[in-house]
């Protein structure tokens, strides 16, 4: 829904080192692109902020064994003790304690805290991994269809025409409804993680792929372009040395773009009980669990208010990204 | 303008028949691929109480021995021109448009999702009023105060509304609003009237989803108005309009917003059209019996026949969703006929 359709109109190029009128151009330090968006990237409050909290998460995903071994709480053990066995609620109804950050779930008793923790490696492992692959193959089939045109072009644009008809939500649940628990030599967690990895990453890519169509085509015409050209330069080395190296502010834009898109993705394939299976922790999966226990509502605040943080970030971060690498979009 | 229709309609069948050949190849060579016989894939259809003889005899009815294209054959012209059903005592006809047949309940598919249309519809539709009044308001008032207390404080919660997924901020309103607790408003979660047999139950069962899900959209539409209507307003037709002396409204209402409308509606038929394919998030978090719900019970029970039934139409209102934009296009926009 909120697919990224603006395109952001200025592609990082060798851009002229910037003089002011008046002050003699040696007392002047050239500055790259990188170092003008870093710049008014530091300015940008909350998008630094957004940046610091997804360093954070990552940290958070990347250490979850030695978090959780903080706490001595595996995501996966039950905690009977601490269950009233008459109401299945925790004893003190929620759990929560200085052992039990988060508290306990109803029931069985597992620990939310660890649980929260290692949900978030489930989440960004295959939100960074689907969106990887969707940049790979979105890029790369947008700068064929746009370098070469005519008959490449119209084939590549009319199958992601095709793709964004689909339905992705129903298909993405049916494709990893219907594949068996052992399939393509894999298996338990593995195989879900590629598979939800596969699924979304396969079904985004034309979003990508047509920003990047849009931004080929404009570069192609460009004299640095027709200068290689008329050096001799090959196809494949105008495309990787020429065109792509200008691509990339765009690409890094809707890719953390992309990733608070794919979080939500996962997290409502896991909901859905398309996801990767239980007893592995999902943040998807825990809320879909909190259903039951609507009385207990502490036990949805934090499986929700994890997503919702981690797109939030990302999203702070990517907004802040933008307008700092591409003024004009703002 | 004739012919561009022509060729616009000639594209959604092209499309609609290379969405079902994926469909289909999700079902039937995606598990292959993954390994699955003739003989696994007939005992999804007749339980996994059947011996082997019954499931050889299953998989020969069904048809799984014939090369991959034959069976899909088979399948395009069940939905073309219907086709029977052979399931043991007797045979049943399965009348055109024949998306299958479950083995669950020895019903056809296309009768019962028939039946689940008019719950996604009322979900769908009302919902987009809601997001599109809400969202286009939202972001024009926005953009014309850029910066005010308004504008800030708008975009905020623009900005958490998409970071929220629906079926969080679903279950809470239901923790809030239905459960009674803890407010005691009451709104029957999980029910739905027909708008025919009583407007108001049927207003009543679905003012918490209509609202919750219309949050989600308006929050992106007021973000994509307010981003596109800031662009026109810059145009230099914008200050010819202001220098001819037309009232501020005008300028605003039928220049501006007339401009930035235009890509918005592309996007608004695409998420209709999705949307009318199953709110899968929506119902399934409300328990209302809809398409997107019918999809993910037909999953967990691994009624096959079901499920591809349910993509396939969904698919169906993507394409037509595509189809109706396209042509509103060119109505709005000469250039298109022509290109």
């Amino acid at each position: 829904m909120t697919a990224p359709l603006d395109v952001p109109a200025t592609p990082t190029d060798p851009a002229p080192v910037p003089t002011v009128a008046g002050v003699s151009a040696t007392a002047i330090q050239g500055r790259s692109l990188g170092q003008i968006a870093w710049m008014r990237l530091k300015r940008d409050k909350i998008a630094i902020a957004g940046g610091l909290v997804v360093i954070f998460l990552i940290l958070v995903a990347v250490f979850a064994p030695l978090i959780v071994g903080l706490f001595g709480h595996d995501p996966i053990q039950f905690n009977s003790d601490l269950i009233d066995s008459s109401t299945m609620a925790p004893k003190d109804g929620t759990g929560i304690s200085a052992e039990h950050l988060f508290g306990v779930e109803p029931v069985n008793g597992r620990d939310i805290f660890s649980r929260i923790v290692y949900g978030a490696r489930i989440s960004l492992l295959i939100a960074f991994l689907a969106t990887l692959l969707s940049v790979v193959i979105g890029t790369l089939l947008g700068v064929t269809a746009a370098y070469f045109g005519g008959l490449v072009d119209s084939i590549i644009s009319k199958t992601m025409d095709v793709f964004l008809a689909f339905p992705i939500l129903v298909f993405a649940m049916a494709l990893a409804g219907i594949i068996p628990d052992d399939a393509f030599g894999l298996t338990g967690d593995t195989l879900r993680v590629a598979l939800l990895v596969f699924v979304i990453g396969f079904f985004n890519w034309p979003y990508i792929g047509r920003i990047i169509r849009g931004q080929t085509l404009s570069l192609r015409e460009r004299e640095f372009v027709d200068a290689a050209r008329s050096l001799g330069a090959r196809g494949s080395y105008v495309i990787f040395r020429e065109i792509l190296p200008n691509l990339v502010a765009p690409i890094l834009i809707y890719a953390t773009l992309l990733i608070p898109t794919n979080v939500v993705f996962e997290a409502s394939l896991s909901f859905l009980g398309v996801g990767v299976r239980p007893p592995t922790p999902t943040w998807g999966g825990m809320l879909s669990d909190a259903v039951r226990f609507y009385t207990m509502p502490y036990f949805m605040l934090f499986p929700g208010m994890a997503i919702f943080i981690t797109v939030l970030a990302f999203n702070l971060f990517g907004d802040g990204l933008r307008d700092a690498l591409d003024p004009k979009a703002r | 303008m004739v012919t561009y229709i022509i060729r616009r309609l000639i594209w959604a069948a092209a499309m609609l028949t290379i969405v079902s050949i994926v469909t289909f190849a999700i079902f039937f060579l995606v598990p292959r691929l993954a390994g699955a016989t003739p003989e696994s894939l007939a005992t999804r259809y007749v339980g996994r109480t059947a011996n082997a003889e019954q499931v050889k005899i299953a998989a020969e009815k069904l048809g799984f021995y014939d090369p991959l294209v034959v069976q899909y054959g088979r399948f395009a012209k069940g939905i073309v021109a219907g086709s029977e059903y052979d399931y043991g005592p007797g045979v049943e006809q399965c009348p055109a448009p024949c998306f299958g047949y479950s083995f669950l309940t020895r019903l056809p598919v296309w009768p019962d999702l028939l039946d689940r249309v008019p719950v996604t519809m009322s979900l769908a539709l009302g919902a987009a009023v809601i997001w599109v009044l809400a969202g286009v308001a939202t972001g024009v008032v926005s953009a014309l105060r850029r910066g005010s207390f308004f504008d800030r404080a708008a975009m905020t919660v623009a900005l958490g509304g998409v970071s929220l997924p629906i079926f969080f901020t679903g279950m809470a309103s239901l923790v809030v609003f239905s459960y009674g607790y803890p407010f005691e408003i009451t709104a029957p979660g999980g029910s739905f009237t027909p708008f025919f047999e009583n407007p108001v139950d049927w207003a009543y069962s679905l003012i918490l989803p209509w609202i919750t899900l219309a949050f989600l959209y308006a929050a992106g539409y007021a973000r994509l108005t307010r981003a596109g209507m800031l662009e026109t307003m810059n145009e230099d037709y914008i200050r010819t309009a202001r220098a001819k002396g037309l009232a501020e409204r005008t300028v605003v209402l039928k220049h501006g917003l007339r401009g930035a409308l235009t890509p918005i509606l592309t996007i608004f038929g695409l998420d209709v059209g999705l949307l009318l394919g199953g709110a899968v998030l929506t119902e399934s978090t409300y328990s209302l019996p809809g398409m997107g719900k019918y999809a993910i019970d037909a999953i967990n029970s691994q009624d096959l026949p079901k499920v591809m039934g349910v993509v396939l139409f969904a698919a169906f209102f993507v394409v037509v969703a595509n189809l109706i934009v396209d042509l509103l296009y060119a109505v709005v926009d000469p250039r298109v006929r022509l290109s």
